[in-house]
């Protein structure tokens, strides 16, 4: 029988010869990763089942949502995660980036099961995985388990063509499917992103795609594995499963992305998108350049091209967390976060930064936010009377030197 | 029971904000649940209570916290007309009630109701009618039945299904 891409994995991993939607699976799991905020919880949960992780090495922990601690709460749970490290041996246990962005920098592979206690775990199914956020105490009996059950989601097909405008990107592209889906659109099902637009999209344009799959509801984004994917893995390998030509559908968007405008989505829920122009002159008071949305070096590049040379205007600060140590290294010898430093800009270690306002970066009451993180919900990045708008990283990056939201297409 | 009815969409950031979220206390959680966006809630919310929603309740992050505070407040289950997918996991895992009933919008905020958590029925005393929740797949029920996913994994677990 036809599947696809998702049915696939998820047959595989639960040792059968084929899967389909609304079937429950037990599937062995590649990873599963807690970070500072859920990593608590999941080892509670675990040690009420077992005293040994089912394989140290399968198991990540990544300090990211407020590192370094700046509470002494924060300290204490990180002290307790860090004696659970230890004490388990695990070896990737990491404090210098975003957990998803590490996940794909270091682990991911085509055709695994990675689970994650964060709802962006989504991000990772761009290598061509299955890749899915559930909640801390799912994630402590994985740990205990290597094991997960699932029911097999039914899938929605993204057939993206076409090129996009000078100054629109990937970021633009997503919020405007969100727009269109809906909050709960794809509520439990597998957002498959495919066409000519995705199969040229560098693979950084395919994790800020499939980051933002959870923002419909769905379960998971994934986009089928290439040689762009196996380049970008280095030496690491995987199998690469593609969905069958007639491989069933709930539904079927064909969007031409060269009628999408820089797009922005506006407080309090993701799917309040609008062109740009809707809000064009709005004053703002930060602009945020980072997350697993868009913290990558194409992010940082798009944003260092207008920015560098100018001046951010005096009423916004320009935060800048690069994703990773790795990523903050090569846009350091790309002279990248000098040329942002200069404009103004505070560059941040790698971690969620401002995000998720556990950390630097908190809005005052009545403060507009425009930021390329993926999220926009009321009190998220601070006071819960600031407004958090979410655009590119072009758009945020013109709009902190013009100190006012405005279309990047005018500063490149 | 008293129902406290909220829309569609509700995030975890509206049940739990972030920044009251670093702590793994249940009582503390129980305290925060819906600090900002409903304040009466914490303080008239009584044991028992029931929370009654649209569309996606439970959206947004994967935080546990926000089940977990739910519980904490004392609410003895939700009635939505969808949930967010990891929500609805961390609900069973955790042993918070859940009930998805296409019906959810005929119940009012204030309501008084009576739930029968075996069978689904919702009887809103109030308005004198009677709503029925969908039934849990069997392979949750067998996570329900042993009373969330730690004693399911602490008694056979996989190997028994």
């Amino acid at each position: 029988m036809a599947s696809t891409i998702t049915e696939k994995i998820l047959a595989n991993a639960s040792h059968q010869k084929e899967v389909v939607a609304g079937d429950f699976v037990v599937a062995d799991v590649s990873y599963a990763m807690a970070h500072d905020s859920t990593a608590p919880l999941a080892i509670e949960g675990f040690r009420k089942i077992t005293d040994k992780v089912f394989d140290k090495d399968r198991v990540i922990i990544v300090f990211d949502h407020f590192f370094p601690a700046p509470t002494v709460a924060g300290a204490t749970l990180h002290q307790k995660s860090r004696n659970f490290v230890m004490e388990q041996g695990i070896t990737g246990f990491f404090t210098n980036g975003v957990c998803h962005q590490l996940l794909v920098e270091k682990y991911v592979s085509p055709g695994d099961v990675v689970v994650g206690a964060d709802s962006h775990t989504c991000t990772e199914g761009a290598l061509g995985a299955f890749t899915t956020g559930l909640g801390s105490t799912d994630i402590g009996g994985v740990m205990a388990t290597g094991k997960c059950w699932f029911k097999v989601p039914e899938s929605i097909k993204f057939n993206l063509t076409g090129q996009t405008q000078k100054g629109v990107y990937a970021k633009d592209v997503i919020l405007s499917i969100v727009g269109d889906v809906g909050a709960a659109g794809a509520l439990y099902k597998a957002c498959e992103f495919t066409g000519d637009y995705v199969k040229d999209a560098s693979v950084s344009s395919r994790l800020t795609l499939c980051n933002m799959a959870i923002e419909m509801g769905g379960k998971n984004g994934v986009i089928e594995a290439d040689q762009k994917t196996l380049d970008f893995l280095g030496g690491r390998t995987g199998k690469i499963f593609k969905s069958d030509k007639d491989a069933v559908y709930v539904d079927e968007y064909e969007i031409d992305v060269k009628d999408i405008e820089p797009q922005v989505a506006l407080p309090p829920v993701v799917d309040n998108v609008e062109p740009v122009s809707a809000v064009e002159g709005k004053p703002i008071d930060q602009a945020y350049l980072g997350t697993c949305t868009n913290g990558r070096l194409e992010d940082i590049e798009v944003a260092t091209k207008i920015l560098k040379g100018k001046k951010v205007a005096r009423n916004v600060r320009l935060l800048v967390t690069p994703a990773s140590q790795d990523i903050y290294f090569a846009a350091l010898e790309l002279g990248y976060l000098q040329a942002l430093v200069d404009a103004g800009a505070a560059v941040c270690n790698p971690t969620c930064g401002p995000c998720v306002g556990r950390h630097g970066g908190v809005l005052a009451e009545g403060e507009v936010c425009l930021s390329t993180q993926n999220r926009n919900f009321s009190g998220r990045m601070g006071s819960p009377k600031a407004d958090i708008i979410l655009a590119s990283p072009a758009t945020v990056a013109a709009s902190a030197i013009a100190g006012k939201i405005v279309d990047p297409r005018d500063y490149m | 029971m008293r129902v406290w009815k909220f829309g569609d969409d509700i995030n975890t950031d509206v049940i739990t904000p972030g920044r009251y979220t670093v702590t793994t206390d249940k009582k503390r959680l129980g305290e925060i649940a819906f600090i900002e966006y409903r304040p009466e809630f914490g303080k008239n919310v009584k044991e028992g209570d029931v929370i009654v929603a649209g569309n996606n309740f439970g959206c947004g992050s994967s935080r546990e916290h926000s089940p977990v505070a739910i519980k904490a407040a004392g609410i003895s289950a939700v009635i939505a007309k969808s949930f967010a997918r990891i929500f609805f996991r961390n609900a069973i895992n955790i042993g918070l009630t859940l009930f998805v009933s296409e019906d959810a919008d005929k119940i009012d905020d204030g309501d008084e109701v009576e739930l029968n958590i075996k069978t689904g029925e919702v009887r809103d005393i109030t308005k004198g009618i009677t709503i029925q929740a969908k039934p849990l797949p069997e392979f949750m029920q067998k996570i329900v039945n042993k009373g969330g996913l730690v004693e399911f994994l602490r008694s056979g677990g996989y190997d028994d299904i």
